[in-house]
């Protein structure tokens, strides 16, 4: 083997890699058209796109661009941070059932809204909505972090993880007992089911920042997360700032899944699945992982979204509800693939 | 011994906890020379090198190539020690040639996929000195643990910095692996590296060794080539052993046999 070698290997490794990442933005895009057609007017993926160029009728251009553009983009964010965040938690943690929901952080955060909501602080379109959530995530990642210590084991970690979101429910709850108004208290319980109907682009101005910082702050620390395969001190050993990683990871993945709850309650599981799907197409580089766990997360999210409009039934399904329905089987067959890890107690 | 030390600490003192692990350890090492660190269990052996690297804090002054540790941003620290830790950790199924890769990571080298032809070179370098090249591509998960070994010891090489810290890099290795890594840490000792080996391994240190230190309690008590610092005084106080002592083509033979 030669340096040409090495090089040449790395190349067929690196073509392999943009052709899935580009695979899966063609889905995206056209998993986007499909969603801006679907609806009470179902309307071709051409006409979407003459809707979206400003060409077609003034209905269907209303339609598009004013009713399902903004469901879309929440959409197409909200998958995107959470498959990142699951990327960048199973980095940090070097584990493959970490998740942003497993952990509590969405649940922590939907306490957060819930409580600015139920205190009259502030109406569903303030950025109160979104701070409260994004703190009471933050919250909640630091405690289980913290918990957790620098090598903590699976059961550790998805036990307290446990802790979190049963401690963020219940909480929840009490806030929702302790209302008065029985509207607000319906309102709240609709609104943790998870759902991106009737979303205005008031609500993607009100996510959208803290989706984007919280992306950025995830995908700088990508080959922090590759160094890291080999353990927090040996990181250290080559010069990664373990301390600042984990700073930077909690407050990504606060920023994304607060600013993201806050504008459409509870998702779960895109986070875990994501990197679970890309791994076969991408390779286990935690680095690498990030850019297609976020674009499998929108694809997921998006044809979820599409799913619930399209199943018949006689009210609407919630999004999360449908997430949910999918992805804690898929949980029960990670566990199942894990079963030796989790039966040793360590990772 | 010539004047001038690659590596020096003066009066280290580390707590953990609490609780003092190392109390007043002064040492000055020379580039070239492989240099064994061995104590019973719990006399600080691990504690003294991640200290040395500078990866938990220590009181007292530790100098590298005239320069404080201290002084040092953590970038240029993993410039100049190449840390390999006990068991050879790797999360995840990452091609053996990406983790020497690694290596390379404190020289701006963060993307195996991307690596300078400077980058390239040493990684080929590190890969041939202990004979990896031939399962580069393959999982490390599905390596031997003799293989592993020499893969992590790989990647701790491609750093190219001038102090090698070796955690117990023998340990749960077959006899024969066990002599290849410590002339691999010999090899690159020759090379002007200064390299400092954990061991329990008495008898490795002894032949493979130019230097020993021996830590008990966190104290340094006693240091200097193989047969004086493992002295039959030494090896009764610290070890509570005797040992069978011997010259084997011209090289310290030193066999742990008795209790004391």
């Amino acid at each position: 083997m030669s340096v040409e070698a090495v090089t040449l290997t790395n190349e067929i490794a690196a073509r392999r890699r943009i052709g899935a990442v580009a695979a899966l933005s063609v889905l995206v895009v056209f998993l986007m058209l499909i969603s801006l057609g679907i609806g009470p007017v179902r309307l071709s993926p051409l006409s979407v796109a003459q809707a979206l160029l400003g060409a077609g009728s003034d209905v269907s251009q209303v339609i598009v661009r004013e009713i399902r553009l903004p469901r879309t983009l929440l959409a197409l964010a909200i998958g995107a941070i959470l498959g990142l965040s699951g990327a960048a938690l199973q980095g940090l943690l070097r584990n493959p059932l970490a998740s942003p929901s497993l952990f509590g952080a969405p649940q922590s955060a939907a306490f957060g809204a819930v409580l600015v909501i139920a205190l009259g602080l502030a109406d569903v379109r303030s950025y109160a909505l979104p701070v409260a959530a994004i703190i009471a995530a933050f919250a909640s990642v630091f405690v289980l972090l913290s918990i957790a210590g620098r090598n903590a084991g699976l059961l550790i970690l998805i036990l307290s993880g446990l802790a979190i979101s049963s401690f963020a429910g219940a909480a929840t709850a009490l806030v929702m007992n302790l209302s008065s108004n029985p509207f607000v208290v319906l309102e709240i319980a609709f609104w943790l089911l998870g759902s991106l109907e009737d979303r205005s682009f008031q609500h993607v101005m009100l996510a959208f920042p803290f989706i984007i910082a919280g992306g950025l702050m995830l995908f700088s620390q990508r080959h922090a997360f590759r160094a890291l395969s080999l353990g927090e001190e040996t990181a250290q050993s080559l010069g990664v700032d373990v301390g600042r990683l984990r700073l930077f990871v909690i407050s990504g993945v606060a920023l994304g899944v607060g600013g993201a709850v806050a504008v459409t309650g509870t998702i779960g599981f895109i986070g875990l699945v994501a990197p679970h799907l890309m791994r076969p197409l991408v390779g286990h580089d935690p680095g690498r992982l990030l850019v297609p766990s976020a674009l499998a997360g929108s694809a997921l999210l998006l044809a979820a979204d599409i799913a619930v409009r399209i199943i018949p039934s006689t009210s609407d399904i919630k999004v999360g509800v449908l997430t949910s329905i999918i992805g804690v089987p898929f949980f029960l067959y990670l566990i199942m693939r894990e079963r030796r890890a989790l039966g040793g107690g360590v990772a | 011994m010539s004047e001038q030390a690659l590596l020096t600490a003066r009066g280290l003192r580390v707590r953990l906890a609490g609780r003092v692990v190392l109390e007043d350890v002064s040492l000055a090492l020379e580039a070239g020379h492989l240099v064994a660190l061995v104590g019973p269990n719990g006399a600080g052996k691990t504690t003294l090198l991640r200290s040395l690297a500078g990866l938990i804090p220590s009181e007292g002054e530790i100098e590298i190539g005239g320069q404080t540790l201290a002084s040092l941003p953590l970038r240029e620290r993993a410039k100049r020690f190449g840390y390999l830790p006990q068991g050879h950790v790797v999360h995840w199924p990452l091609p053996a040639r990406d983790i020497v890769a690694l290596g390379r990571y404190p020289h701006g080298a963060t993307d195996p996929a991307r690596l300078s032809p400077k980058d390239a070179e040493a990684v080929l370098r590190a890969m041939q000195a202990v004979d990896v090249i031939e399962f580069g591509d393959r999982r490390v998960t599905e390596l031997s643990g003799g293989e592993r070994s020499r893969v992590a010891l790989a990647r701790a090489l491609a750093v190219e910095a001038p102090v090698i810290l070796a955690d117990e890099p023998t340990a749960s290795l077959d006899p024969r692996h066990q002599i290849d890594v410590m002339q691999n840490l010999r090899a690159t000792a020759d090379n002007g590296v200064l390299v400092i080996v954990v061991t329990h391994d008495l008898g490795l240190a002894a032949r493979f060794a130019d230097h020993v230190l021996v830590l008990r309690e966190g104290r340094l008590v006693s240091q200097g080539a193989p047969a004086e610092a493992l002295s039959e005084q030494v090896m009764a106080d610290v070890f509570r052993i005797s040992a069978y002592r011997a010259e084997y083509q011209r090289e310290a033979v030193i066999v742990p046999w008795a209790d004391v």
